[in-house]
């Protein structure tokens, strides 16, 4: 079992721990909110061609070489020293494109009673956003 | 008086940028706050919004855009003038902090009231000229920071402070990253040595970036 860590979601996928983050085609989407289609890897409208270079490090039988996807589109990836917990980071790129938009990103985050909120959940009001720490 | 603003249109969402929610409990009890009170073990806001520091705020209006980025509301640099003769402050830099907690919650409350009317919502193209961009690196680090919350919460602790260390050092500019993953002194605050010996090397940078505002002091 390998758990995936993306900056809003976990997912626990039947897959074998490792130096690279091979998923079942199946798993994709629910772990990754990626796709592995004729075109390539996608999402949204985004298609990442598979390297045509024969070998099978981006994709072999019903399996994606995730990690290798992610390196591939420039976007941080972390594990675990076992390769048991996966986290899948933005890149700079994207994420400076997103700030400079200005569309606030969604969030959701819990209170301290553990119920969930999201940013979006405000919608139609000016919100202040302020954070703080304990420490 | 933030509290008195909430109504119809404005709302405040503050958020606990703290791994351990435990620790971050009683401050919210104490200040049992009527505004909406979250927490953010990972610090994700800190990767979505591109945060350095706490505290920090954004303004964002009712189409969900950003009408004043990331800053660090109404708190300035006042760190470097601590008096450890007198065991506090300088009177002269509390009274400017305290001008800029003043100056600041005006112009929210302004806000609150006038919406884009309000002098101190940026344009859209003012608003953008404010943002502070990211990199690579500082990506990689929220990666890693995150990784490494979610394995000290398996009690991977070797693992955690190894990932941490990594953090620390690719993103150098985060007290949020360095001061959750350091030493904490009695009370739980992280202002040991190590903090100050950081503060002290900063030299001409700023602990809190200066707010660009008007009337707000540096």
């Amino acid at each position: 079992m390998i758990t995936v860590l993306t900056g809003q979601s976990e997912t626990q996928v039947e897959a074998e721990p490792g130096t690279s983050l091979w998923l079942n085609a199946d798993y994709l989407e629910g772990a990754t909110g990626w796709t592995l289609k004729p075109e390539g890897f996608c999402k949204d409208d985004i298609c990442v061609p598979v390297p045509a270079d024969g070998s099978e490090t981006f994709a072999r039988d019903d399996q994606v070489n995730v990690s290798a996807f992610w390196d591939l589109m420039g976007k941080p990836s972390a594990s675990s020293a076992a390769g048991d917990i996966w986290y899948l980071g933005e890149d700079a790129d994207s994420r400076n494109a997103e700030l400079l938009s200005l569309q606030a990103p969604d969030f959701t985050l819990p209170d301290f009673e553990g119920h969930y909120h999201s940013l979006s959940d405000f919608q139609r009001k000016k919100v202040l956003l302020l954070t703080w720490a304990s420490w | 008086m933030y509290e008195q603003l909430q109504g119809e249109d404005f709302e405040i969402i503050s958020v606990a940028m703290d791994a351990d929610v435990e620790a971050a409990r009683p401050w919210v009890n104490e200040a049992a706050p009527t505004y909406l009170t979250l927490v953010d073990r990972d610090h994700v806001l800190s990767s979505l919004y591109n945060m350095v520091n706490v505290p920090q705020a954004v303004w964002i209006d009712e189409e969900g855009r950003v009408v004043r980025p990331v800053e660090s509301g109404g708190s300035i640099d006042i760190l470097r003038e601590f008096d450890p003769e007198a065991g506090g402050f300088k009177p002269e830099a509390m009274e400017r902090a305290q001008a800029a907690k003043t100056t600041y919650m005006e112009a929210v409350a302004d806000w609150a009231k006038n919406g884009a009317e309000s002098p101190f919502a940026f344009s859209a193209e003012d608003a953008a000229a404010h943002v502070s961009q990211t990199s690579d690196d500082k990506m990689l680090a929220h990666a890693k920071f995150q990784l490494g919350c979610h394995l000290a919460r398996l009690s991977r602790d070797e693992e955690a402070q190894a990932l941490f260390a990594e953090c620390r050092a690719l993103h150098p500019d985060s007290w949020n990253i360095f001061r959750e993953t350091t030493e904490r002194m009695e009370g739980g605050i992280a202002a040991g040595p190590e903090f100050w010996a950081k503060v002290m090397a900063l030299g001409d940078k700023q602990y809190y970036a200066s707010v660009d505002m008007e009337g707000m002091p540096d």
